[in-house]
Parts: structure tokens; C-alpha cells; sequence
């Protein structure tokens, strides 16, 4: 096989499995849009605070890897629980932009607390996961992306059955379907909100781990969550299955943006082509690949 | 319908729902003022009257969207004035809508099943922990879904997403959907609204069906006058707000007060907007 196509090969491979990482992440804004409409500007910082806390259980207090990650995942969880109860609850049937507002103020406010509790300096989240890359015909592959990529598949796989199959998942698409007539069915709405909260704390939690230890952990890993946009628009803003194809879309252009044109333009292709490609999606299909169609009626 | 002695020992004449001196104002509109009825168990009680009567405020005071601005509502012996919507329909309470509002992009059976979902017991957690029992308990609820499809006459459509069904049949599997939750008191806001004369007398055997045979109070609004003088034991009129009559189909025709709300008065003097 010729360089050019292998390299080709090579920049998918790549784009493939971060944008199954880029999905995860994804994951926890679509399953809060889902349910309550909300849009979550504070994804991001949801990660960044996750990996922070993570790293700080590994290394400052010298927990064992799985402690460490339970106490993410069980932290994020209390965190989602407690954000719905205490700041969005009061929001409840205000108009979406108070929403807005409060998560941007809460993306900003989780910048500045978490290297205020925890420190500046970037920090390692080293994961017991060889560093040899694996070569695979034409693919070159670093494990820790492979067990991300796993880990995002895996989880895109167990929502994506939640909503499909179990009573709760299927409750909580009533909810974001039509919240009177929940309540109407005896749906207890406000429980099925606090759950999509904690949902995504889940999920960033794992995001934050997969993330902080391929980037480092300190305030920059926030802007993961810029990318969650673009990947959203894509796929569709409640769209599970958006996700997963919104995020290799993204992954995939951001690779080969950067394998083909970053060398006749010095570098920086990859942080805009997903953003190029976003408002051309707009302009196109406004409601994403996956999303529902309510837009056009507005 | 319950025997003589148990409805001695239930206070003989005990209302199941009693609707005492409701208002409810939004701004400067007096939606309801001073409405009360009462609703013994297992009758089929419709509420009529001109369009703005207040007809659906008074349905949703009674399901807990809207809460009166004074009066009460009790359920037996138990105050549900101020109660969620949620908790009105675990006691018992289920309800369908005057435009259709159905699940939709969920089939027939999902939306069924959501209205089992209040009788339902294992939580998230629990349903992660004890797999069997949360499959045992659905199993069982799927049983009593089955009866209401076979009640209703799905059974063909079962896995159709509910958008894509005739505007009858959406009506029909609302019905159905309310009545997954086993309600003692069925509140019906217009199920016959915009429906062709045969689907009108489809739904209207399904109500009387449901109130004869299952022994559910009905409550229904509805603005088609044959079926409701026709399927009512007794009517209440309200117009402008007020509860202007109140009675079996036949006095409520009678009552001069119900002929002028909706024909008008006979000499012009401050019409009324039918």
C-alpha cells in the first residue's frame, strides 16, 4: 500500500477513536437536553472538575486507581444531584435562556474553584496502560485511546438501551417529550431531571479520566467541551445515536484537517475545521443529522 | 358497583370527589367562581357549557395543574388542593387531554406502558439490582397492557408510533393510556372532539364501557350535546365560570338558565358568547 493512502488510513484511525471520545463527553449534554431541555455550557468544566478530582484522589491522597475513579464517578454524582436540586430546580419553567445563563456562570465559577481547592499546575492521571502504540496493518493506535474509545462504546451502547428498553429511560423520554402529561401519568418529573443531571456526571467523570490522561489535568481540559458543540449540531441536540455520529464526524475532520492542510499552514486546522463544519450543518440541516425536526415549526 | 352494605359502611352517600367553592382567576379573567360539585362514586358525570365556560380549569384544579385560588378539592376523605399532578395521579386520578397528547415518536404500547409506570414499584437502582423481580413486575404489567389493547381493539397497532396513527385511534390510545394507570376517577376533556359521528359513537361505548363494566367514575367535557345527554346520569352546566345548572340530562334541558347561556337571551340584552 502506497505512504499517501496509508497515512490516509492512519489520520482516520485516529479521527475514529477520538471521536468516540469526543461522543462520550457529548453523551452527558444530549442526555441533559433530552430530559429537561437545558443546555449545558458547562459540559466542559464538568470534565475538567472531574479529572481534577480524580487526580487529586490518585496523587495528593494516594488512593488506588479504582478508588480514585469511584470517587470521581461518586462525586460527579453528587454534584449532578445537588446542581439540579439547588440551581436548576428554582429555574424550573423560567425561560431557557436563565438556564443558559446559569450554566455559563457555573462553567465560569468551576474554572476558578477547582485550582483554587486543588492547585494550578498541571497535573498527570496516569493510567496502567502501556504506551507502545499498536500497529495495526495500516492503522497506528495508542492503547489509551483504544480503552477510550472501548470505554465511550461501551457506555454510548448502555444509554442508548436505557432509553430504549428500560421503564425509567422510556419515562424520561416521556418527560422530555411532554412534561404536563408526565405529571399528568404520575411521572414524578423533577426526579427523572435530577437523574439526567447525575447521568452526565457519569459520564464526564469517565470523560475526564480518558481525557485528563491523554491531556493533563488543569483548567485548559475544560475546552475538550468546546468541542462538544459542533459534535451536538451534527448529530442532533437529543440524538444518543448523533452522538456517536456527530463525534466521528468531528473526530475524523479534525484529523484529517490537521494530516492534510496543517502543513502548508503551520499548525491550528484541527481546532477550527470542526467549527467550519458546524455552521456549514446549520446552514443545512439546523436540527442535526438525528435531531428532531421541532425547529422548522418555530 | 359495589353492594348496598359496603356503600353503607362507606357513609351512604360519601362523594368520591368533592369540588367545594373553587375560584381560580388568571389576571383580570374569572376562569371559575365559586364552583362546587360533588361526584359519587362509579357515575358517569358530564360537565358542559360554552366555550370559556371554564370547563377544562375546573378538570385541571381537580388534576393538580392548576391550583384554585380558594376553595378545596377532596378525594374521599383526603385533601388534594394542593397536591402535584404526579401525586393526584398515584391516588387515583387519571386524565386525558382536550388536543391530543400522546407520546409521540413512542409506540402504542410504550405510551400503554408509561401508564402503568405509576403502579409500578422498582426504581432505577432497585431495577439494576434485582433484575428478576423488575422483570417479573413487568411481565406482569405487560399482562394488563395486553387486556387494555384487547379492550380497545390495538392489537394490530401495538408497535406503530403513535404519530402516524388516524386522529380517532390517537384519541382511542390516549383513552387507553389513561386508563393503564387503573383509575378510580377518569377525567376526559373532549374525547370526541373533532371526531366523525362513528369514531364519536366508538369512543362513546368505550366510556360507557369503562364506567359500566370496570366501574370507573367518569367525569367527562364534552361539547357534542347527543352523546352527552345520551351517556350522562347527570350534567353540570357552567357558563361564564359560574355553575349555572346541575342535574339529570333531562332537567338540565328544561332549566331556562341552560337554554339562555346557549341560545342567548331573547331580547339582546348582554348576549351571551356561545
Amino acid at each position: 500500500m502506497s505512504d499517501t493512502l496509508n497515512f490516509f488510513f492512519l489520520l482516520i484511525g485516529n479521527g475514529v477513536l477520538i471521536g468516540l471520545m469526543y461522543a462520550l463527553i457529548a453523551l452527558g449534554f444530549v442526555l441533559v437536553y433530552k430530559a429537561t431541555d437545558a443546555i449545558n455550557f458547562a459540559q466542559g468544566e464538568f470534565v475538567m472538575i472531574a479529572a481534577i478530582v480524580v487526580s487529586a484522589a490518585l496523587q495528593a491522597y494516594g488512593a488506588p486507581l479504582w478508588l480514585a475513579i469511584l470517587i470521581g464517578l461518586g462525586g460527579m454524582i453528587a454534584f449532578g444531584f445537588g446542581l439540579e436540586r439547588s440551581v436548576l430546580r428554582p429555574l424550573l419553567g423560567r425561560p431557557i435562556v436563565a438556564v443558559i445563563m446559569a450554566t455559563i456562570g457555573l462553567a465560569a465559577i468551576l474554572r476558578g474553584v477547582g485550582p483554587l481547592a486543588f492547585g494550578t499546575g498541571v497535573r498527570n492521571l496516569p493510567l496502567p496502560i502501556s504506551e507502545d502504540p499498536i500497529f495495526l496493518g495500516p492503522f497506528f493506535l495508542t492503547p489509551v485511546q483504544l480503552v477510550g474509545a472501548g470505554v465511550s462504546l461501551l457506555f454510548l451502547a448502555a444509554f442508548g438501551w436505557f432509553f430504549m428498553k428500560s421503564r425509567q429511560g422510556i419515562a424520561m423520554r416521556a418527560v422530555a417529550n411532554n412534561q404536563q402529561v408526565a405529571m399528568a401519568m404520575g411521572i414524578h418529573v423533577e426526579r427523572y431531571f435530577a437523574l439526567a443531571w447525575a447521568m452526565a456526571g457519569v459520564v464526564s467523570a469517565l470523560g475526564g479520566v480518558i481525557w485528563g490522561s491523554m491531556l493533563g489535568v488543569d483548567v485548559q481540559l475544560a475546552l475538550v467541551g468546546l468541542k462538544v458543540f459542533p459534535v451536538v449540531i451534527l448529530g442532533g441536540l437529543d440524538s444518543i445515536v448523533g452522538a456517536i455520529v456527530g463525534g466521528l464526524i468531528v473526530g475524523i475532520v479534525e484529523n484529517v484537517a490537521a494530516g492534510y492542510i496543517d502543513p502548508y499552514v503551520g499548525g491550528g486546522t484541527k481546532d477550527f475545521a470542526p467549527y467550519a463544519l458546524m455552521i456549514l450543518a446549520l446552514m443545512i440541516r439546523p436540527y442535526g443529522i438525528f435531531g428532531k425536526r421541532t425547529i422548522e415549526r418555530v | 358497583m359495589s353492594s348496598p352494605v359496603a356503600r353503607a359502611a362507606a357513609g351512604a352517600d360519601a362523594p368520591q370527589l368533592t369540588i367545594s367553592n373553587v375560584s381560580k382567576h388568571f389576571g383580570g379573567v374569572r376562569a371559575v367562581t365559586e364552583v362546587s360539585v360533588d361526584v359519587r362514586r362509579g357515575e358517569l358525570l358530564s360537565i358542559i357549557g360554552p366555550n370559556g365556560a371554564g370547563k377544562t380549569t375546573v378538570l385541571n384544579m381537580v388534576s393538580g395543574f392548576f391550583h384554585p385560588d380558594s376553595g378545596t378539592i377532596h378525594l374521599g376523605e383526603r385533601d388534594i388542593t394542593q397536591l402535584a399532578p404526579s401525586r393526584i395521579a398515584e391516588l387515583g386520578v387519571a386524565r386525558t387531554f382536550q388536543n391530543i397528547a400522546l407520546f409521540k415518536g413512542m409506540t402504542v404500547l410504550d405510551n400503554l406502558m408509561l401508564g402503568r409506570h405509576v403502579r409500578m414499584r422498582s426504581g432505577v437502582f432497585g431495577s439494576l439490582i434485582y433484575w428478576g423481580l423488575a422483570q417479573r413486575e413487568e411481565v406482569k404489567h405487560r399482562a394488563q397492557v395486553e387486556e387494555l389493547i384487547e379492550f380497545l381493539k390495538l392489537q394490530d397497532l401495538r408497535k406503530q408510533p403513535t404519530g402516524a396513527l388516524a386522529y380517532g385511534l390517537q384519541k382511542r390510545v390516549e383513552l387507553g393510556r389513561a386508563l393503564a394507570l387503573d383509575p378510580d376517577i377518569l377525567l376526559l376533556d373532549e374525547p370526541m372532539g373533532g371526531m366523525n359521528q362513528e369514531e364519536k359513537e366508538d369512543m362513546a361505548r368505550y366510556v360507557l364501557d369503562v364506567n359500566e363494566e370496570r366501574g370507573t367514575t367518569v367525569i367527562l367535557i364534552e361539547h357534542d350535546m347527543g352523546v352527552v345527554m345520551d351517556i350522562s346520569e347527570r350534567v353540570v352546566v357552567l357558563d361564564m365560570g359560574q355553575k349555572i345548572a346541575e342535574g339529570t340530562p333531562e332537567e338540565v334541558k328544561r332549566n331556562p338558565d341552560v337554554i339562555k347561556a346557549y341560545l342567548g337571551q331573547p331580547h339582546g340584552t348582554g348576549a351571551n358568547h356561545a
